[in-house]
Parts: C-alpha cells; structure tokens; sequence
C-alpha cells in the first residue's frame, strides 16, 4: 500500500505545552484521513507540521514521498493548505486573492487569470469574484480560501476545519467539492470538530487528545466503539414512566437514565432495538410522544475514547 | 518503507514547468504587486507619507527658520534635503507593523506552504515600499518648489539623489522588517521603531549644521549613516561635497542588508 502521508513519533511543544506528543498516523494515497479532536487537542499543529510551516522537535513525516524536515520545498510543491483561519487577502478582490497565488507558482499572468476564474466558478463566487473579499461572508471567505489552496493543483490537500461556521448548503457545497477532488486522485487530511463531516467525508478516522492519537479507524468502527447509539422514550403520561423503564431494561440489558422532563434513554446496540420497545410499549397501552434512536455524538465518542468530555463540554458546565 | 505514488498526469501543472528565469525575483514581484492593490484599494494608506513632509515643512522652517536662519527662505534651501531623508526615515517605519498584521492574520501562512522562495514575502514588502517613497519625496518637492525651494545641480543630479535616499531607505527597511518580525505586536513593534528612528533622524545633520553642537553630540552626528545620507542629497542637489558622504551611505547600506537581511530571514523562518 502506498501511503501520501506517513508520520511517525510527531512531538513538538509550545514552551511547556505539548501540543503532540508522539503522534502516528498515516493516509493512504486517495484517501481522505479525517483527524478528530477536542480544542486543543493539537489538530492545527499536526497540519502545521506536515504542511511545513512548523518543524517538529522529534518525530519524522513524509509527504507525497517527501521530508518534511528536510525537502520542504518538494512536499510545498505537492501540497495545498486551508487554515483554520481563512488567510486570505481583504484588500484584495477574490479574483485577484487566487490569481497571485497562481502568478506565486509561476503561471503567466493570463494563465493565472483562467485558473481563477474557473475555480471561482467551481465554488460560485464567480459574482463577487470582482469584489473586494472584505464584503464578503465568513462562508464565501472559507470558500475563496480552499479555491486558493487549489491553484496548483495539489497531490496531497489539507484542510483544517474546512467547513467550521459555514450554513448547511455551504458545508454541502463544500463537501461535494471535496468528493470531486478525492475521485481525481487528491489524498485529504481534514480536521473538523463534527462527527457527522467525518462520517460523510472520511475513510479514516483519528481521534486526538491532549496531543495523542488516542482512536483510530473507520466511523463505523469508532461508532461501534463508543458503545453504538442511544435510545430515549418519552410516555405521553408520566404514569406510564415505571413501564417504560422496565422495558427499556429488558430490551437492552442495562439501567437507563431518566431526565428531569420524563424522557428515558439507554445505549443499544443497533437500530433494530426501536421496533421491539416499540411493539412492547404498544401492547402495553404505553402513549408516546417521543421515541428516537440516535447515532452518539461527538461528545459522546469523546466520552468513551478519552474519558473525559471535550473541552467545551467543560466550559459550559463552568458557565452553567 | 512506503513510498509515494508519481503523481498522475492530471496533476503536471504544464504552467509551472514553463516558469520564468528569475522565479524568486518574479514571486518578489507579485507580492510587492499585492501590497501596492491593497495601496490602491486604501488610498488612506498614503496619508501618512503625504502628509508628513508638508507638516514637517511648515513647523520647522516657520517655526525655527528665523531662529536659526535668520531668514526663513535661506533655511527652505538647506532644510529640504534634511526632511526629504526624515521623511523616509519615519515611512520605512510603517512596513514592520504591516508585516506583523500579515503573520498575526496568517495570510502568510499561505505563502509559507507555498514552493516559493522564502524571502519572496519580504522583499515583496520592501519593494511595494517605493511607492510610498516616492509619494512623499513628490509631495515635498512640489510643495517646496511652490514654497520657492530650487535645486542647483541640475535634474540629473538631482534624481541621483532622490535614488541614493529611497536605496538607503529600502536598505534601511530590512530594521523594521526585523522588527517586525521579531516583536509579538504590531503596538510593541510601532513604539520601537519611533525609539530607533527618533535620534537617528534628529541627531542629524538634517535640521542644523554638526558645527553649532556640542561636541559630545557632533561626534554622534557626524557618524551617523542619516547624517552622510543627507549631506549626499544636499551636495547632489545644492553643490558641495558627494563623492565622501556617498561612499559612506553605500557602505552604511550594505553593512545594514548584510547584517539585517539574514536576521530578519531567521526571524521569519522560526516565527510560528
Ligand atoms: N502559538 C502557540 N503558542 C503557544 N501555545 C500554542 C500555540 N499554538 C497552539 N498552542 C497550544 O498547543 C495546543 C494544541 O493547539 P492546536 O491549535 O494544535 O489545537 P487544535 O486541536 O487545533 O484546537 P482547536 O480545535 O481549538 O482548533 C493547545 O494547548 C494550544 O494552547
Ligand atoms: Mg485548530
């Protein structure tokens, strides 16, 4: 199997912190690697060191067949990169923020033109492809920034929160984009904090925390890991709580948990469970008004992986 | 060991085999392009260059021009090349907060992932300077010209040494790039840069003749590089001396891309 990027014993730290702390990980040529992890977790650190922008303390990595360390400018080559903060150019129009990066690379001014104008086109911002990129929103700025990173035509893509404050239809758009590059051949690493990107993008999964890998394998894999999903019933009358207690138990072996509204929920296995609490509850003469089997979320993967909740789990109870 | 797959053909770039003979200067170029759009786009940007030199004007040779003159015409003539080197002084200043805007943005995040040269970002910044020297030497020229100001020389010589002090400027440029690249913000970065500029401009011979100082004092003037800048501006435009205060500026010069130019260049690669 060949590998587009391949590290080994990563580490690199910030003063005191250690941002990675030995990380490994690997993605296979035309694959997309989708990285997991908390704030903080050392996501931005890893893209940073593969796309050469930081040098590691310990630890090697090759890209597109390349050292990181020391043939940086061969991996630059092969390479394009989205930052989690969108760097492009406010003062100049999206046009001309693409463009450059084309004349950086060598083109000719028309052929720079061109190149622009089709991926501006490719991710419609072909209308304010003349306006100056200050007007535009944070989703067409995402935009214009991952239209820059193409330019050259990259081997190997990464992208850091690629889709991170975008409306739904963009995060699709976005999405489709990145199906159509990884069909040409494009291997991806892209960071993101939902479960449900990973899902739908991802071949392979890692999870960080605190600067380690601490899961890797396919979504379903990792699903399957945390415990699988979660089932809640809420009886339309509170009386019938007690029975729908019992049967939650006897369907799935365990104690299922009771919130302050009155609805009930335990972990299943598979989505098959719905039916059955479903016919018991019936036959009870159990009334509903809720009755759900959801896939566990990020949170939850978290959970279970690492032990402790994500960060901002920990913030909000601080707010709370 | 794995290792990489050849790059299929759809990923040949045909564009960027044919690049140009001198890519690192061409990539210069673009950036320094970059930076005059965003000119272009903020024209307030040149306010400080266009301005400076008229209020410089005015203050020194109406406010101290019969002091130290005794007519203020007569000090027009010699102070002229003084605020032209001040002035450029205080507009290479504006680069090192610029910069430290670009990295701390993380436009230049982009640039670094790019297989371009690593000092392209920079001296595209330097070079996108120019345009602001040159701003201001055109609005102090015109200005003074109304005020009556006259060069002797003849324009040939004239233009050398606008040439000579916009070469010392952009030489001098690579402090504050370094500065800019070395302090953490662009406030921290504005503040050092006036405490450098401020008695190198000043301790000149720019405003006063070295002869009327103290003695403690004209020995610091007459060794300072502004001090040979400016008596070089003054004897191309006015006569006098030029070939010993020009041969001290291109010395001053290089010694400062020779010291200046590799720490900025290691301050931009170990900036995070
Ligand atoms: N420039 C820096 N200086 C000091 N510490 C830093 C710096 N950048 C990151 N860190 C620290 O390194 C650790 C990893 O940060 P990193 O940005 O890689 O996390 P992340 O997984 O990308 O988080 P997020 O989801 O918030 O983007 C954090 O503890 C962070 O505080
Ligand atoms: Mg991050």
């Amino acid at each position: 199997m060949t590998h587009t990027i391949e590290a080994e014993g990563l580490t690199l730290s910030y003063g005191s912190t250690k941002a990675l702390d030995g990380v490994d990980l690997t993605v296979p040529a035309g694959t997309v690697l989708g990285v997991l992890g908390p704030n903080g977790a050392g996501k931005t650190t890893a893209v940073r060191v593969l796309s050469t922008l930081l040098r590691p303390d310990a630890g090697h990595a090759r890209v597109a067949g390349f050292d990181v360390r020391t043939q940086p400018q061969e991996v630059r080559r092969r390479i394009g990169l989205t930052g989690q903060y969108a760097s492009v150019d406010e003062d100049l129009t999206g046009a001309q923020n693409v463009a450059m990066i084309g004349r950086l690379l060598g083109m000719s001014r028309a052929a720079a033109k061109a190149r622009a104008a089709e991926l501006l086109a490719g991710f419609s911002l072909s209308d304010a492809a003349d306006r100056s990129a200050k007007t535009y929103s944070g989703g067409m700025r995402r935009r214009l920034d991952l239209a820059a990173s193409l330019v050259g035509r990259p081997q190997v893509l990464f992208l850091d929160e690629p889709t991170t404050g975008l409306d739904p239809r963009s995060r699709t758009e976005v999405w489709d984009v990145i199906r159509r590059l990884v069909a040409d051949g494009t291997s991806v690493l892209l960071t993101t904090q939902y479960l449900e990107e990973a899902d739908e993008l991802a071949d392979d999964i890692v999870v960080f925390d605190t600067g380690r890998v601490v899961a890797h394998g396919t979504s379903d894999e990792l699903k399957h890991r945390t415990g699988a999903q979660t089932l809640t019933v809420r009886p339309r009358d509170r009386a019938d709580t007690a029975t729908v207690l019992a049967v939650l138990e006897q369907v799935a072996g365990t104690a299922p948990a009771l919130d302050g509204h009155g609805t009930a929920s335990v972990p299943v296995r598979s989505e098959a469970a719905l039916g059955t609490v479903l016919d018991l509850l019936t036959t009870q003469g159990v009334g509903l008004s809720e009755l759900a089997v959801r896939l566990p979320s990020l949170d939850e993967v978290f959970l279970a992986l690492t032990g402790h909740a994500t960060q901002s789990d920990n913030e909000k109870e601080v707010a709370a | 060991m794995t290792t990489a797959t050849r790059p299929a053909p759809r990923f040949d770039v045909p564009e960027i085999s044919s690049a140009p003979k001198l890519p690192a200067l061409q990539q210069a170029l673009t950036l320094a392009w970059r930076n005059v759009v965003k000119i272009r786009h903020q024209p307030e940007a040149l306010m400080d260059v266009s301005l400076q030199p008229i209020i410089f004007t005015v203050l020194f040779v109406f406010v101290f021009g019969g002091a130290i003159a005794g007519d203020w015409h007569d000090y027009l003539t010699y102070l002229v090349p003084g605020i032209l080197v001040q002035t450029l002084m205080f507009a290479t200043g504006g680069i090192g907060v610029a910069l430290n805007n670009d990295i701390t943005k993380g436009v230049f995040d982009r640039f670094r992932s790019l297989p371009i040269a690593r000092s392209a970002p920079l001296v595209g910044a330097v070079l996108a300077d120019v345009v602001r020297f040159v701003t201001a030497i055109a609005v102090l020229l015109a200005f003074t010209a109304l005020l009556g100001f006259r060069t002797t020389e003849g324009l040939p010589a004239a233009a050398l040494a606008v040439l000579t002090a916009i070469g010392f400027a952009m030489c001098l440029s690579w402090v504050f790039v370094w500065i800019g690249l070395t302090v953490r913000s662009a406030g921290a970065v504005q503040g050092i840069g006036f405490l450098a500029t401020f008695p190198l401009t000043f301790g000149s011979t720019a405003l006063v003749s070295a002869d009327t100082l103290p003695g403690w004092l004209q020995a610091f003037t007459r060794n300072n590089p502004v001090t040979h800048v400016i008596d070089t501006v003054r004897g191309l435009m006015l006569g006098g001396p030029v070939a010993g205060p020009l041969a001290w500026t291109v010395g001053w010069s290089l010694l400062l891309l020779a010291v200046f130019v590799p720490l900025a260049m290691r301050a931009y690669r170990r900036r995070v």
